[in-house]
């Protein structure tokens, strides 16, 4: 009796969880769908799940269209998230480790001032981010989507709390060897913090890559435009167009979603653990 | 180890971090204080005349931007409480050792990698009022992307759509953090799965509930890309959100003054907000 019940109430949960998950795909699986469908397909009003005819047009024209230079966009995007990455790693990282490791006077006034900008609603920074990278001279170029948001404290407060678990002996080991503290960093802490540093560089990668309300107004003219910016101009200009838009759509969630499926697991722990936010 | 070795790891960030985070905080506000065009190069101080001009509703920046706060605050109002119960829902159905467990957390998890673009694309086209999937499979005839309120329908379903497995999976490891002996000696003492709920699950959530509930408040309240791309702020600005508006403002009509008295206003209200949650969720018991 009890057993019949349990198996019941698995059912039940199946069942539920089923439903969601093809509400949460069968957008997914139209969008895929629809990109292989001629104009006149995806703009009927009964929709087909199976395209017919089956043609890659749309996927032709958009990438050949001079309006949408997906592939221009797409490399920019891969350029800018994977700059914005390496970079995010390059300074958090020394950062992270002198915070937890190193004793020095300021240590804990620098560490503090950091992390109170945890607090400060990035909205304040759009306008003079803006105006700072006007003076640089970057606007309309890639370092305005590279480098500004390296300055956020995730980064360095994610390391540091990674470092802070790492044993010491090694390093005091090391130390006794005559090794420099740069030394130690880079042949002992670095090494051990390989799964850290690379959720570290996935997350920046993914941030980077679907970031929108920046780069629509800091990139302008259509060759320097990442994905997201290049299909949300795209879209304003022609949204009609369904059959391009969704072959432009999956064009960029491709990478993406080749990442998650690769690396699910370290994307969602390392989201669900930390709570970094797009 | 030198002094200035610690200086030295720290210098890289410090430099990045001071032009782009500590510099620009100061001066936002310093631009706010100014008529500010980019373009001009007399850029004259003003005080608070910023300010003044945004809290009278009669001007024309005032009445624009306190537009824009209330549309800011409808999808905040209504979008954070679905998106802190429906995914705690799926959490706690999920909150088991079952087959299939880690796939149907994969795959609600999916929407959040693909950014606001691609999902502002896809639900553009689903939710259109002639050939759209939404209308079709409903049996509907609403205009979702122009009409109100039909418009805040969407735009709060796209966006419990987009990032439901995001606060499903924080609550998730937050259920897992519970020791399993709580919820057996409760069951040991006789309580029901309602019970078990009230008296262990929702106090060791607590720290995890008060981070999703601030995260998921500025988080909607900094609602941008569905709305610049399903809605467009239509009708008649109606779901132009504060941000979209700061944007729109500074970025491209470059009254950057104006623009940056907005975002410090906004800054108010989202820092104001977090001290309530904190406020709201500290836990009585202690002193």
């Amino acid at each position: 009796m009890t057993r019949d019940l349990r198996t019941l109430r698995r059912a039940l949960l199946h069942l539920v969880l089923a439903v969601i998950a093809a509400l949460y795909l069968s957008p997914l699986l139209y969008m895929l769908v629809t990109s292989f469908k001629t104009r006149e397909a995806a703009q009927s009003t009964t929709p087909r799940w199976v395209p017919d005819p089956v043609t890659a047009d749309a996927y032709r024209e958009i990438l050949t269209s001079p309006d949408s230079p997906v592939l221009t966009w797409f490399l920019n995007s891969l350029l800018a998230a994977t700059g914005h990455a390496a970079l995010v790693l390059a300074t958090a990282a020394p950062a992270a480790y002198a915070l937890a490791r190193l004793r020095f006077r300021l240590r804990t006034p620098i560490f503090s001032m950091i992390v109170a900008t945890l607090f400060v609603p990035p909205v304040v920074l759009l306008i003079p981010n803006f105006l700072i990278v006007n003076e640089l001279a970057w606007i309309d170029s890639l370092p305005a989507v590279i480098v500004p948001a390296v300055a956020g404290a995730f980064g360095v407060f994610f390391l540091r709390q990674f470092f802070l678990t790492l044993p010491a002996e090694l390093e005091e080991a090391a130390e006794l060897d005559g090794c420099n503290r740069w030394q130690i960093f880079v042949s002992i802490a670095l090494p051990l913090s390989k799964p850290a540093l690379a959720t570290l560089f996935l997350l920046s990668f993914l941030a980077n890559w679907n970031d929108f309300l920046w780069p629509i107004y800091v990139l302008l003219s259509p060759e320097a435009l990442t994905l997201p910016a290049g299909l949300g101009n795209f879209q304003g200009a022609n949204n009609i167009r369904y059959d391009l838009l969704m072959a432009g759509a999956v064009i960029a969630s491709l990478p993406v979603i080749l990442l998650y499926l690769v690396a699910q697991r370290w994307v969602i722990e390392g989201i669900s653990r930390s709570g970094i936010r797009g | 180890m030198r002094w200035w070795t610690p200086y030295a790891f720290l210098a890289p960030y410090l430099a990045l971090f001071t032009v782009f985070m500590i510099v620009p905080i100061g001066f936002g506000f310093w631009t706010s204080l100014h008529e500010w065009d980019i373009n001009l190069p007399a850029k004259p101080f003003v005080g608070l005349g910023n300010y003044a001009e945004l809290f009278d509703p009669g001007s024309v920046d005032g009445g624009r931007f306190w537009t824009a706060m209330r549309a800011t605050g409808i999808f905040t109002v209504a979008s954070v409480p679905i998106l802190v119960v429906l995914p705690l829902l799926v959490a706690l159905l999920m909150n088991g050792r079952f087959a299939g467990r880690n796939v149907y957390r994969a795959v609600y998890f999916a929407p959040y990698v693909l950014g606001v673009a691609v999902v502002g694309l896809l639900w553009r086209f689903l939710l259109d009022g002639n050939i759209g999937l939404v209308n079709h499979y409903l049996g509907l005839d609403v205009q979702w992307t122009t009409d109100l309120p039909p418009a805040w329908i969407a735009l709060v379903g796209v966006t419990v759509w987009w990032t439901l497995g995001l606060n499903s999976v924080i609550f998730l490891a937050g259920l897992q953090d519970i020791p399993r002996e709580l919820h057996e000696a409760a069951m040991v003492d006789g309580a029901g799965a309602w019970r078990r709920f009230l008296a262990v699950t929702l106090p060791g959530l607590r720290p995890v509930l008060v981070f999703v509930v601030n995260a998921t408040i500025l988080a909607s309240a900094n609602m941008f890309g569905q709305s610049y791309l399903i809605t467009a702020g239509a009708p008649a600005d109606q779901t132009k959100t504060a941000i979209y508006l700061i944007a729109e403002t500074g970025l491209r009509q470059f009254d950057m003054g104006t623009a940056s008295a907005m975002s410090f206003i906004l800054a108010a209200f989202l820092m104001a907000a977090s001290v309530l949650v904190f406020g709201a969720f500290r836990d009585r018991r202690r002193p």
